[in-house]
């Protein structure tokens, strides 16, 4: 058959089966889902064929999460299946989540039939009109012709330019009613075509001040990590070839490896010292893939204030939003660092080397400080000593591992201890910050990576909030290790509490915890509890040796805090340190207590 | 470059060329609530059948850095084909209508027609006590207008909003 023939070549199919063949079509290979009524034939379609895995979850966020995991640990877009309604509404959470991070996600949503859409029908939400700020871009489907050309152009929406969630809301006329299956356009969108190769004069005065900078630094973000490994590895070349200091993001880690030299480790809220020094004092800063984000720049009119600026951004409407910028450059992570590279080897302008030897030494000043030490003493665990013996002890045994979490204090002490090498190896809820996302992400990781270890490091509080996912990895025999950093708080919250609220510890005490070991057995899981500092390398390498899935309830020091800090509203150069560390500041201004 | 430390607002009318869909204004103005962007006034008719094509003309007003993102922010929009913004892309004519109903006898009425006359406003409905008066032009010319109605009897006016299109020959295409 010719390529013409095929695709002009139309077939009549239920709307069920045009949805599953234009999934098959674009490369779909699993979905997380949840069935109800509106959905019935597509859950029936599915019976009926074998070429796209159903996976079902316990609710529908934990699919969106599932299908964010998924997505962010293989860089293909995720899937998600939900009925209307309540199926639609519980997958919102996980939307938002998505879109913040910029994740490719597709979510089909039921619909109750054409004709009753208005009428406040049984399980009837307005899903387009709810989501429509929860997602990248959504459809509502009210004619089987055009049912096979919006799940094509839902991928290439969801995929392109800066990536995100797309709704499909397909109500059940459509699934059962008869209609042509067209295969993928060629043709380019009609109006969607955001901007991937850079502009060279941009990527020209780029290089120019990244040549003549005597303080520069590269700032990268998750950015970086959409545009694919091949970003990644041209950023580091980027980095060596150039001898600049690079720090990232949450959402960066992994792009640039841990342990080089050159990396300064995170930078922002409960960023290393040494990172937010050098982005306050550097002369030339390069931004790729970041957004300057409010947790990043601290209060933005003391942000690095004697700085020229370059940001690259897929996303033209993140530069100059919240920072000014000096020089900007419109374009995909992976291109923008090929076109710095062939530039910079093609430009004759030496480097002030000697300039960036005397910067490398303030940086190794403010290195010294050791701002991520602690003391592990006694028999109370530490819980930064716990995140650093489960990064020591992965790393010997030299297995791949993906590391999830879910949101607070051990969120962060996972970004500052747990080292990344590589990228796609770390999932996390930067933007939105989502309690009970690190367990379905973490599913939704070990569905892509059937052998891998892929370990959940939570909280005893946000862990609660999807724990009926424990049911999910017993169905599928998923052996994620849910690694609980238990402090008996929310410790993020009480946190805040001491430092900013005169430690009145109102509602942040986590009363009535379960019996985790027992709960672990319950969803045929194994179950571990730690209590001593001595027990617990043996305790990390049980859980890991372990076939099957496992909560490790290891209980931490409870009152731990989580530094450096910026406080909200504060600067770069205004850090909390950590007790008995030198060159911090304490305090936070009335100001800054309005912030988030 | 826009400056964040610059506080001068200034207006914008910003021509936005969009798929004629379901939604889509729901797109914009929720872009605009949902990021506290301010619109003085927003229109959109289909302008291009054949190819399904709407035109949205939004006047607002923002710092420099402001309007910047709102541009960038429309423009991102899936549905979204072209954003041009009018007033800064060179000079553009901009136009609004008004329906305009007076109601009175007598000398006022008489009063009203005068004006109406001088301001080239036309009567399209009329009764013993009342005119409509159908008057185009740029904003600030129906305020005069309506502001010399009111204490002759101003009862009702009903207004479109802006359209506006560059000066010159250049086109504005998908
Ligand atoms: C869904 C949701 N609700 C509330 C919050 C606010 N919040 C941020 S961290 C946190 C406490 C988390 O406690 P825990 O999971 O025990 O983590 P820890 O900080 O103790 O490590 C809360 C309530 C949130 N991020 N997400
Ligand atoms: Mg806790």
């Amino acid at each position: 058959m010719s390529a013409t023939l095929q695709t002009t070549e139309t077939r009549t199919m239920t709307g069920a089966e045009i949805v599953l063949q234009a999934l098959k079509d674009n490369g779909v290979e699993v979905i997380f889902g949840y069935p109800g009524g509106a959905v019935l034939p597509l859950y029936d379609a599915l019976f009926q064929q074998n070429a796209i895995r159903h996976i079902l979850v316990r609710h529908e966020q934990a699919a969106v999460h599932a299908a964010e995991g998924y997505a962010r640990s293989t860089g293909k877009v995720g899937v998600v299946l939900v009925t209307s309604g309540p199926g639609a509404t519980n997958a919102v959470t996980g939307l938002v989540d998505a879109l913040m991070d910029s994740i490719p996600v597709i979510c089909l949503t039921g619909q109750v039939p054409t004709h009753l859409i208005g009428n406040d029908a049984f399980q009837e939400a307005d899903t387009t009109g709810i989501t429509r700020p929860a997602t990248k871009h959504n459809y509502l489907v009210k004619d089987i012709k055009k049912l096979a050309g919006t799940v094509h152009e839902a991928f290439y929406v969801a995929k392109s330019g800066r990536p995100g969630p797309v709704v499909i809301d397909l109500p059940k006329d459509i699934l059962i009613g008869k209609g042509p299956y067209n295969e993928a356009p060629q043709a380019p969108h009609r109006s969607y075509r955001p901007q991937t190769e850079p502009d060279m004069t941009s990527i020209r005065a780029a290089v120019r001040l990244l040549k003549g900078a005597r303080r520069p630094i590269v700032y990268a973000g998750g950015g970086v990590i959409n545009a694919g490994p091949e970003a990644s590895r041209l950023l580091g070349d980027f980095v060596r070839m150039t001898g600049m200091p690079c720090t990232h993001t949450l959402m960066g880690l992994g792009a640039f490896p841990s342990e080089d030299p050159q990396f300064l480790g995170m930078l922002g809220m409960h960023g290393t010292y040494e990172a937010n020094l050098a982005m306050h004092g550097c002369d030339v800063m390069l931004n790729i893939g970041a957004r300057f984000d409010d947790r990043v720049t601290g209060r933005l009119n003391a942000f690095s204030p004697n700085s020229k600026k370059i940001h690259a951004d897929i996303d033209p409407s993140s530069i100059n939003k919240n920072v000014k910028v000096d020089v900007a450059i419109v374009g995909d992570a992976g291109a923008v660092l090929k076109a710095l590279i062939e530039c910079w080897q093609a430009d004759e302008q030496p480097q002030d080397r000697a300039a960036i030897a005397e910067w490398w030494r303030a940086i190794d000043g403010w290195r010294g400080t050791g701002c991520l030490q602690y003391r592990q003493e006694g028999s109370i665990i530490k819980p930064q000593h716990a995140v650093k013996r489960l990064y020591e002890i992965t790393r010997e045994m030299g297995r791949e591992t993906f590391i999830t979490t879910e949101v607070g204090q051990h969120q962060m002490w996972a970004a500052q201890y747990f080292g990344f090498q590589k990228p796609n190896r770390w999932m996390t809820s930067g933007g939105l910050g989502t309690m009970g996302y690190g367990l379905p992400a973490a599913m939704g990781v070990q569905i892509a990576h059937p052998d891998a270890l892929v370990i959940d490091i939570a909280g005893e509080a946000s862990i609660l909030m999807n724990i009926q996912e424990m049911g999910t990895l017993a169905q599928y025999r998923l052996p994620v290790k849910v690694f609980i950093l238990n402090n008996e708080y929310m410790g993020m919250v009480r946190q805040w509490q001491e430092l900013l609220h005169g430690s009145r510890y109102s509602e942040s005490y986590s009363e009535a915890l379960p019996d985790f070991v027992r709960l672990a057995e319950a969803f045929h899981a194994r179950g571990m509890r730690v209590t001593e500092a001595s027990q617990l390398d043996d305790a990390i390498r049980e859980m890991i040796a372990h076939p099957g899935p496992v909560i490790a309830d290891i209980a931490v020091a409870k009152d731990e805090n989580c530094f450096p800090m910026i406080p909200s509203g504060a600067a770069h150069n205004e850090m909390i340190l950590a007790p008995g560390q030198e060159g911090g500041v304490t305090g936070v201004t009335d100001e800054g207590k309005v912030l988030v | 470059m826009p400056d964040p430390s610059e506080t001068t607002l200034r207006n914008a009318t910003i021509a936005v060329l969009v798929e004629n869909e379901a939604g889509i204004l729901a797109r914009v103005v929720g872009l605009f609530s949902g990021r506290g962007y301010n619109i003085e006034s927003l229109t959109v008719a289909p302008v291009d059948a054949d190819r399904r094509l709407s035109r949205i003309t939004i006047v607002t007003s923002g710092t420099d850095m402001v309007i910047e993102q709102i541009k960038a922010q429309l423009d991102r929009l899936v549905p979204v084909h072209k954003v041009s913004d009018l007033t800064l892309e060179g000079p553009h004519l901009a136009r609004e209508l008004a329906l305009i109903k007076v109601v009175g006898r007598g000398e006022a009425r008489m009063e009203a027609l005068r004006l109406a006359d001088a301001f080239r406003a036309r009567v399209v409905d009329a009764t013993i006590e009342s005119f409509v008066f159908e008057m185009t032009g740029a904003g600030e010319k129906l305020d005069a207008f309506i502001a010399l109605m009111r204490p002759i009897g101003l009862a009702e006016v009903s207004r479109t909003g802006v359209v506006a299109i560059a000066r010159g020959p250049g086109g504005f295409e998908a």
